[in-house]
C-alpha cells in the first residue's frame, strides 16, 4: 500500500517544461522546494521515534519534550536549506570542509574530553560543539564539489587528491577516538567518488589493499574497541562486561516474537540493564516491544525514504548534486544498517545512533540538514533539460 | 571503464555513470535489508523460545548497594550522629502483581494503626524510578520480620532490608545545630544523581547533616545478581564496592552544648558560644529542642502537627533564624562606632536629665532610669548602660553612618560559614526603609536604633560574631562547624572572610572593654551581681529587647504583662579579657525582670570552659539566679 502511493509520488512528479513559457503559477511544494513525499515519511519517522523514545527512556516526558525541541530546531535547518541554491553549497565547500578541520584539529589539541573520548569543542558558556558532526557533511560537499568540476571518471590524480581529502579528517576523528563517526564521513566520501564513476578495476584493488591492513588497523585500535571487535566474535566470553550490551539486546530482540510484547510492556527494556536503551540501543526496545512486524514496519520506512532520496538524488540537474544528494542518502542507509546490525548482533559496537529515533540532538541537526540539502538539490533544478 | 584522454566534461556519461551507480546500490541496499531482516527473523522467530525462556526465567539485576553514612563527632571525638543497623520494609512497585491486595495484606500482618496503614499507601504511591524499593516502614521488631519471613511467597515485590540507620544519641540538644537526615521526597528525587544515590533512602533535610551532605553521603556501590522470575536473588555474579562517606569532626564541644541546653531550663532561648580566634562554634543551642530521631524513622502525623503547632516553635532554629531586637547589647560596638566617626571620645562626658529630646520635638526618648544617670562618659555609659548616651551619639552619627559602622560587624549578614538555612536578620537603612515601605527615614528612628531597638534586629550567631571580632579588636573570623572533614582540616583561613575593622587608635578598644567590664565588676554594673567571685577578667554587655512597646512616660511592670509580652534578656560577653578564648551570646525569650538571667548563663558558660574544675551543675545556678530575683539591674 505504502509502494504503491510512492509510486504515484513519483509519477506525479516528472520533469516538467513551462506550459507557457511565460508565468505559470508554482505549486507550494516547488515554491517551498520542498518535496512532500519525503516530509511525510520523515515526520512519520519522527513521531514513531519520539513514542519509542518515551518507552525507552523510562517514560520520561522530560526527555521526549528535549529530544521533539530538537526535531523542531532541525526541522526549521532542514527547510532553510532546502532554500539555499546548490550553487551556493558548492561554493561554500571549501570554505565548510577547512573550517571542519580546522577545528577538528583544535579539537585534538584543546578540545574538551566526556565519556573518555576528546570529541568536543567548548567555548565557554557560549556552546558545545562536535566538530565531527560538521564533518559528516562537509565531506561529501567538499568531495563533489571538487569532483563535478573536473573530467569523469576520475583518474589516479583525482583519486590522491580525494584521498587526502578524505583521510586526514577521518584521521583525526578515529583518534578522537570516535570509530562510529569516523566510519560515517568515510563512507560520506567513499560514497561520493563510488558514485562519480571510480573504476572497477580500482574498487578491486582497494579491497585487497584494506584487507592487507586490517592487522595494521588491530594494532591500532584502542583497547575498547579491540575489545568491542572480540566481543563481537564471541559475546558470550564476557557476559557481564563488553558483552553485555550484545546479549542484552538480542534478549531483548529476540524475546519480543512476532509481535512483540507491547509498547511500554518491554520487561527487559523497562529493566535498568539495558544499558544506553534511550540512545545507541534504542532499537533493541522497538523490537521487544513491537516484535518483528515492527521491525520490519520501521525497515521499510527507512528504505522508502533511502530510496526516494536516491530517486531525487538521480533526478538532479548536474553532477554535483547527484554526487552530493546520492552520498548523503547512502550515507543515511549505513547509519541504519550499522546500528540494527550491532544491536542485533551481526557487527561490532560502534557507536552510531538510530538516525532519527535515537536520544540526541546534535546527529538530528546533522541528519535534517542533510535531506534539506537534498532537498534543496532537488528543488532548485533546472526545469530545461539539460 | 576505458581511460579516456578528452578534456571536455562529458555530462551525458557522468549521468549514465551514476544511474548505473544508484541502481547498483539500491540492489546492495535490498540484499543489506533482507540480510538485517534475516537476522531479525532469526532471533524473533526461529530462536524467539530461547530468548523469550532467558528474558521471563532468568533474569540479571543490578543492585544497588548503598555507603555508609559519614559519622559525625564533636571536637574531643564524642560521637553525636552514628549509624544503628535496622530493618526497613520495601517496596518494588514493578515486581507487586496486585498493589491494594499486596498493601492489605501488610496491613493485616503487620498489625498497623488506620493512620500508619495510611502513610503506608502514600508512600508505596510515591514516584520512583522503575524498579528502585520504595521504603514503607523502618525499624521492624523481630516480630515483624519473622512474621514478614514466613509470608514472604504472598509477598511478591516486597523486601526486608538491613540498613543503617541514622541515629542521633544526643538528637534534643543537637537537634538544631546537626540537623537530621529523613527520606528522600519526590522533590528531590527529581535533583539527585540517580547513581550516586542508588539504593539511599535518606538525604540531610537541615543543619551540618544537609551542608555537608555530599561530603557525608559517599557514593553507590552496585552488586549484579542473577534472579529468578520473581525477583529473588539467587546468586551475586560481581560487585562494585560502595564508597562510604567521610566523618566529620565539628568545633561543637558536647559538654559545654549540653550545658547551654540545661542552662536555657526548657525556656524558649538561645546560646551561642565561639572562640574568637577561629570562630569555632563551641556551642549553638536553640530551645526547645526536639528528637531529630522522629524524622529519621518517619515522624507519624499527629507527633508532627504537634511539634508544628507547639507555641513554643521547638522546630524553628532559634541561634540562626531567630530575630531578636539586640536592645543595649549593641552599645558597646556604637560607642566604638561614634569614636571612628569623631562622634565621642572616651572622655568627653554628657548630662543626662533621664531623656533626651530631639531639637525642635517635645517628644522625650527616656533613659531606663527615670531621673537619669547624671554625667556620663563613654566608660560609663557602658556599664551603666545609658540610653541618653546613646541616643545623643546615633542622632551625632545618623544613620547612614551608623548603617556601614554595623554592617561591618556583621549585622544584617549571613555570617556563618557552613551554617544550613541562617537568617540575615535586618540591619536598617534609608534605603531598606524606601524600599520596604516606601517611606523616608526619620530622624527619632535612629534614636531607637542608638539602643538597639526599632527595625534592627539580630539573630544570636550573629551577636554572638560580632562579640568575637569585637574581642578579637576588629579581626573578623567566620563562625564554622566543621573542623574536620574525613582527615582534612577545614582551613582557618576562609574565603569571603569580611573586612577585619580598623581604627585610629588601639587604646579605643581597651576603653571599651574597660566599659564592658564595668558591666560586670563595677560598683553600679548592670550585671554586677553576674561578676560577683569572677576568677578571671570578664567583658560583657546586658539588653533588654522589647517585646511589648510602651507609651510614652508608660512603667513597665513585669508582673502586671503575660508572660509572653515580657521582654528578652540578652547577654553577650567574652573572656578572658587579656586573651579571649571564649565569645558567648545568651538570648532568653521573655526572661522578663531586665537582663540579670542572661549574664548569669553567659557567666555559667565562659566559667564552664575557662576553668579546670567540673563544670558547674546547672541546678546550682538556677538556684543561685532564683535568690537574685528580686534585685531588678535595669537595662
Amino acid at each position: 500500500m505504502a509502494l504503491s502511493l510512492l509510486t504515484k509520488g513519483l509519477r506525479a512528479r516528472p520533469v516538467r517544461a513551462p506550459e507557457s513559457g511565460i508565468s505559470r503559477r508554482k505549486s507550494l511544494w516547488e515554491r517551498t522546494h520542498l518535496d512532500p513525499w519525503l516530509l511525510l515519511l520523515l515526520l512519520v519517522l519522527l513521531i514513531v521515534g519520539l513514542g519509542v523514545l518515551y518507552s525507552a527512556s523510562g517514560q520520561r516526558v522530560d526527555v521526549v519534550m528535549a529530544q521533539g525541541s530538537r526535531f523542531v530546531v532541525a526541522f526549521l535547518v532542514m527547510l532553510v536549506l532546502a532554500q539555499l541554491q546548490p550553487v551556493t553549497l558548492m561554493r561554500w565547500a571549501p570554505l565548510l570542509y577547512g573550517v571542519g578541520l580546522l577545528m577538528l584539529i583544535a579539537v585534538e589539541l584543546v578540545g574538551d574530553v566526556g565519556m573518555g573520548a576528546r570529541r568536543w569543542l567548548v567555548i565557554p558558556g557560549v556552546i558545545r560543539f562536535q566538530p565531527s558532526e560538521l564533518m559528516k557533511l562537509a565531506m561529501p560537499l567538499m568531495l563533489a564539489a571538487w569532483l563535478s568540476r573536473r573530467q569523469l571518471p576520475p583518474r589516479w590524480k583525482e583519486l590522491v587528491v580525494c584521498a587526502v581529502l578524505l583521510g586526514l579528517p577521518v584521521m583525526l576523528i578515529a583518534k578522537q577516538p570516535d570509530l562510529g563517526t569516523s566510519l560515517l564521513v568515510a563512507c560520506a566520501g567513499v560514497f561520493v567518488v563510488l558514485m562519480a564513476g571510480l573504476s572497477w578495476r580500482f574498487i578491486a584493488l582497494l579491497g585487497i589493499a584494506v584487507a592487507s591492513a586490517l592487522p595494521l588497523l588491530w594494532a591500532n585500535l584502542h583497547n575498547y574497541q579491540r575489545q568491542r571487535v572480540l566481543t563481537f566474535l564471541n559475546p558470550e566470553s564476557d557476559p557481564l562486561g563488553a558483552g553485555w550490551n550484545i546479549i542484552q539486546s538480542t534478549t531483548a530482540i529476540g524475546s519480543g516474537g512476532l509481535w512483540g510484547k507491547g509498547w511500554l510492556q518491554g520487561t527487559q527494556s523497562q529493566l535498568e540493564f539495558l544499558p544506553e536503551r534511550h540512545t545507541d540501543f534504542i532499537v533493541a526496545v522497538l523490537g521487544e516491544e513491537f516484535g518483528l512486524v515492527g521491525m520490519l514496519l520501521i525497515l521499510l520506512l527507512y528504505l522508502l525514504i533511502v530510496i526516494r532520496g536516491l530517486w531525487l538524488a538521480s533526478a538532479a540537474h548536474d553532477t554535483f548534486g547527484r554526487l552530493l544528494g546520492g552520498s548523503i542518502i547512502l550515507t543515511f542507509f549505513i547509519y541504519v544498517f550499522v546500528n540494527v546490525g550491532m544491536v542485533s548482533g551481526i557487527l561490532p559496537v560502534v557507536g552510531v545512533p538510530l538516525p532519527l529515533v535515537s536520544y540526541g540532538g546534535t546527529s538530528s541537526v546533522t541528519l535534517l540538514a542533510g535531506f534539506g540539502i537534498l532537498m534543496s538539490i532537488h528543488g532548485h533544478r533546472r526545469l530545461l533539460p539539460r | 571503464m576505458r581511460d579516456r584522454r578528452d578534456t571536455l566534461k562529458n555530462p551525458e556519461q557522468e549521468l549514465r555513470i551514476f544511474r548505473v551507480r544508484a541502481f547498483l546500490a539500491v540492489l546492495t541496499i535490498l540484499i543489506l535489508s533482507g540480510l538485517l531482516s534475516g537476522r531479525l527473523v532469526y532471533l524473533q522467530v526461529v530462536q524467539h523460545e530461547v530468548y523469550s525462556t532467558r528474558s521471563e526465567k532468568n533474569r540479571v539485576r543490578v543492585e544497588p548497594l548503598p555507603p555508609t553514612r559519614g559519622l559525625i563527632y564533636d571536637r574531643n571525638g564524642v560521637l553525636l550522629a552514628e549509624n544503628r543497623p535496622t530493618y526497613n520494609l520495601t517496596l518494588i512497585r514493578e515486581r507487586v502483581d496486585n498493589l491494594d491486595t499486596t498493601l492489605d495484606r501488610l496491613e493485616e500482618l503487620l498489625n498497623l494503626s488506620p493512620e500508619e496503614a495510611e502513610g503506608f499507601r502514600i508512600r508505596a504511591r510515591q514516584p520512583q524510578r522503575p524498579f528502585q524499593p520504595a521504603l514503607l516502614m523502618s525499624d521492624l521488631d523481630e516480630t515483624q520480620i519473622a512474621g514478614l519471613a514466613i509470608n514472604r511467597h504472598r509477598l511478591p515485590g516486597i523486601e526486608v532490608e538491613a540498613q543503617l540507620l541514622r541515629y542521633y544519641p544526643d538528637s534534643q540538644i543537637m537537634a538544631h545545630a546537626i540537623g537530621y537526615v529523613g527520606r528522600i521526597n519526590a522533590e528531590e528525587v527529581k535533583t539527585l544523581d540517580p547513581g550516586r544515590y542508588a539504593g539511599t533512602h535518606f538525604i540531610g533535610k537541615t543543619g551540618v547533616e544537609r551542608f555537608y551532605e555530599d561530603v557525608l553521603h559517599g557514593q553507590a556501590g552496585l552488586r549484579q545478581v542473577e534472579t529468578n522470575a520473581r525477583g529473588r536473588v539467587l546468586r551475586e555474579l560481581g560487585r562494585t564496592h560502595p564508597v562510604p562517606g567521610q566523618n566529620l569532626t565539628l568545633t561543637i564541644d558536647r559538654e559545654l552544648q549540653n550545658l547551654a541546653y540545661e542552662l536555657l531550663d526548657g525556656r524558649r532561648g538561645s546560646i551561642v558560644a565561639l572562640v574568637p580566634g577561629t570562630g569555632e562554634i563551641l556551642a549553638m543551642v536553640s530551645a526547645p529542642g526536639f528528637d531529630s530521631n522522629q524524622f529519621v524513622t518517619g515522624i507519624d502525623f499527629a507527633s508532627y502537627r504537634e511539634l508544628q503547632e507547639n507555641i513554643d516553635l521547638p522546630l524553628f532554629n532559634r541561634a540562626i533564624r531567630g530575630q531578636y531586637p539586640p536592645g543595649s547589647t549593641i552599645k558597646p560596638f556604637l560607642a566604638l562606632a561614634g569614636l571612628v566617626e569623631g562622634v565621642i571620645t572616651p572622655d568627653r562626658t554628657i548630662n543626662d536629665p533621664g531623656f533626651y529630646q530631639l531639637p525642635n520635638d517635645s517628644r522625650r526618648y527616656r533613659n531606663w532610669l527615670r531621673w537619669g544617670h547624671g554625667r556620663v562618659d563613654m566608660e560609663r555609659s557602658i556599664a551603666v548602660s545609658n540610653n541618653t548616651y546613646y541616643y545623643s551619639l546615633a542622632h551625632e552619627m545618623g544613620i547612614d553612618r551608623l548603617h556601614d559602622q554595623m554592617s561591618a560587624f556583621g549585622f544584617g549578614q549571613r555570617v556563618g560559614h557552613d551554617i544550613f538555612g541562617e537568617s540575615g536578620a535586618l540591619m536598617p537603612s534609608r534605603d531598606w526603609k524606601r524600599a520596604r515601605f516606601n517611606q523616608p527615614w526619620y530622624p527619632g528612628e535612629t534614636l531607637s536604633v542608638g539602643i538597639g531597638q526599632g527595625y534592627w534586629q539580630v539573630t544570636p550567631l550573629q551577636l554572638a560574631t560580632a562579640t568575637a571580632v569585637l574581642a578579637n579588636r576588629g579581626q573578623w573570623v567566620r563562625p564554622r562547624l566543621a573542623s574536620q572533614i574525613g582527615d582534612n582540616p577545614v582551613p582557618v583561613e576562609l574565603p569571603d572572610t569580611p573586612r577585619d575593622i580598623v581604627v585610629q587608635s588601639d587604646a579605643w578598644w581597651d576603653r571599651v572593654f574597660s566599659g564592658m567590664e564595668k558591666v560586670l565588676t563595677g560598683h553600679e554594673g548592670t550585671a554586677r551581681r553576674t561578676g560577683v567571685g569572677l576568677q578571671y577578667r570578664m567583658a560583657g554587655k546586658s539588653g533588654t529587647a522589647q517585646v511589648f512597646s510602651l507609651g510614652q512616660d508608660q512603667r513597665y511592670n513585669a508582673e502586671e504583662l503575660a508572660e509572653r509580652l515580657r521582654d528578652h534578656a540578652l547577654f553577650m560577653a567574652f573572656a578572658p579579657l587579656e586573651d579571649p578564648q571564649i565569645a558567648v551570646a545568651v538570648i532568653v525569650e521573655n526572661a522578663g525582670g531586665g537582663s540579670t538571667h542572661a549574664a548569669h548563663l553567659a557567666r555559667a558558660m565562659s566559667d564552664a570552659w575557662l576553668l579546670e574544675e567540673e563544670a558547674p551543675d546547672a541546678d546550682e545556678i538556677r538556684e543561685a539566679m532564683e535568690n537574685d530575683n528580686s534585685t531588678v539591674a535595669g537595662n
